[in-house]
């Protein structure tokens, strides 16, 4: 199991910096899909198998499709612009030291040292989510749904040329 | 046996039941080609193969080592990188989703309970989708490396069909999922055992989806047609227009790689369809222990072998989609009867369940 956790993180490490470094669009957005499903498979070693596929589902075959349709159509060629911004040279360490800073300290608070083994998981199956989405969170729910909808009428109305 | 560690003898096992699969599928696949040239011959009065082997039997052996020896092409402006990943990645995505499907019940051998599945994950029916759904990249990656006009018109053609299609598909299993209250292929097929009731009477008809679901199993057959993008959808090679759609520029094994996965997929979406809608491997079971094992096996094979036929035998009546009645029919028509499925079955199922 911890050797599989590594095998993932590390795929999702070395695809998350090729987003970042490749030059060319496409493979920039495949390796974003290569990340997504290396989550995904971690998901799958922490036992929520649900959370895993719908991860698949979702991001990899929903989302990340339209990403590299929009691509293709565009037909975008390789990056040229070596130009950077300046509030880039300027903000970007800091701010990535801020968050993985963040990041530290909110695994210290879970975890302090002396802990030796996680907490049990959560239940992850499909019911139990089922549950907590429709009982406890019903509200949240309904109200992502209806900005969802607003999103989409949206949509629709920017696509249609003619009134 | 004694020997040996548990998980030794579970790896083994497992590492066998994926060789049988492979060499199986492989196999069908094969003689699927030559099942399907040889019934569309027989609709439009010909003989279709008949040189290589007793009725062309040996055809598809014949075609695997033309497809090895002759030259592969690639293009010389191609994506050299993507232009070969796709071929692979449909490849694997097809197969991946064959590791889920129960195709038989379970039974002992020396104490070891043994399952005819690869593996039994508690989210097969999603862990089918979200695999399939992978399947468009290998396309949309094969038009657009090409780089080649037509085979990006068909990429782009059979991505949209792809993503449109899958909604319904998504809507029309939720009825069966609701009924059978889980998301494993093999929960769902055990909730189809024996006979529908009506009260107290046995109307010995089999407890199969298909009775409760007939909308359902419409809407579901229709859009895995469109997802396998075959005729009538098949506008993505529609060779009238597209000459070969997205696999044009594709030659050699790369192209006999895509041929596999349509196949492929067109298997899987037969097996999907025995078990969730025409009861998985029930039927009438008998005979000594070893037939008892096997007759389940043959009753899943048999179902399956009927919606491959069912494939071909329209492929050989029905004329293609126009492609914007093809996006109509999809989200106008196949997608608000999902949906008042799903709302016909819960209320029904609210309704049964009211004190």
């Amino acid at each position: 199991m911890t050797v599989l956790f590594y095998i993932c993180a590390a795929l999702a490490v070395l695809a998350a910096l090729n987003v970042v470094l490749q030059r060319t669009p496409v493979y920039s957005a495949l390796s974003l899909i290569v990340v997504l499903c290396a989550l995904a498979l971690v998901y799958l070693l922490l036992g929520a198998e649900f959370m895993a596929v719908i991860q698949v589902v979702v991001y990899g075959g929903a989302i990340m499709v339209l990403f590299v349709l929009v691509i293709m159509l565009l037909n975008a060629g390789k990056e040229t612009s070596r130009q950077r911004s300046r509030m880039a040279r300027w903000l970007g360490v800091p701010l990535v030291t801020a968050f993985l800073a963040e990041i530290l300290i909110a695994v210290w608070r879970q975890f302090p040292p002396g802990t030796t083994s996680p907490p049990p998981p959560p239940d992850g199956s499909p019911a139990a989510i089922g549950h907590l989405l429709f009982q406890s969170h019903v509200l949240p729910f309904e109200v992502t749904s209806i900005l969802i909808l607003v999103a989409v009428l949206g949509a629709v109305v920017l696509a249609k040329k003619e009134f | 046996m004694g020997t040996f560690s548990e998980t030794t003898v579970l790896l083994v096992i497992v590492a066998v039941k994926i060789a049988f699969v492979l060499v199986f599928l492989l196999t069908a696949i094969a003689y699927l080609t030559w099942l399907e040239r040889k019934v569309i011959a027989h609709i439009q009065g010909r003989w279709g193969p008949y040189l290589v082997g007793p009725h062309g039997l040996l055809q598809p052996l014949a075609d695997g080592i033309k497809f090895i020896m002759k030259e592969d092409i690639v293009p010389l402006e191609a994506d050299r990188i993507t232009y070969w990943l796709a071929p692979f990645l449909g490849f694997v995505l097809a197969f991946l989703s064959i590791a889920v499907i129960p195709f038989g019940g379970s039974f002992t051998f020396r104490g070891l309970p043994i399952q005819f599945q690869i593996t039994d994950v508690n989210v097969g029916l999603l862990f089918i989708f979200a695999v399939t759904s992978l399947g468009v990249y290998s396309i949309a990656l094969a038009g657009w490396s090409s780089n080649s006009k037509y085979p990006l018109f068909g990429a782009l053609r059979s991505s949209a069909q792809m993503i449109s299609y899958e909604l319904s598909l998504g809507l029309a299993v939720v009825g069966v999922v609701i009924l059978a209250g889980t998301l494993s292929l093999r929960g769902i097929v055990d909730a189809q055992s024996g006979f529908w009731h009506i009260g107290r009477v046995n109307t010995w008809l089999p407890h199969w989806n298909i009775f409760a679901q007939p909308l359902g199993f419409l809407i579901y057959f229709t859009s895995a047609v469109a997802e396998t993008n075959r005729v009538p959808f098949d506008l993505p090679e529609g060779e009238t227009e597209l000459v070969a759609g997205f696999h044009t520029e594709y030659s050699s094994m790369k192209f006999a790689m895509f041929f596999i996965s349509e196949y492929a997929n067109m298997v899987t979406v037969s097996c999907l369809a025995t078990l969730l809608f025409f009861g998985g491997w029930h039927g009438p079971v008998f005979g000594p222990v070893l037939l008892q094992v096997l007759l389940p096996v043959f009753w899943f094979g048999a179902k399956v072998f009927c919606f491959l036929f069912f494939y071909i035998w329209m492929r050989g009546t029905l004329p293609r989609f126009r492609y914007d009645q093809l996006m109509s029919f999809g989200w106008k028509f196949l997608l608000p009867l999902g949906l008042l499925n799903i709302l016909l079955t819960s209320f029904v199922i609210a309704w049964h369940e009211a004190p």
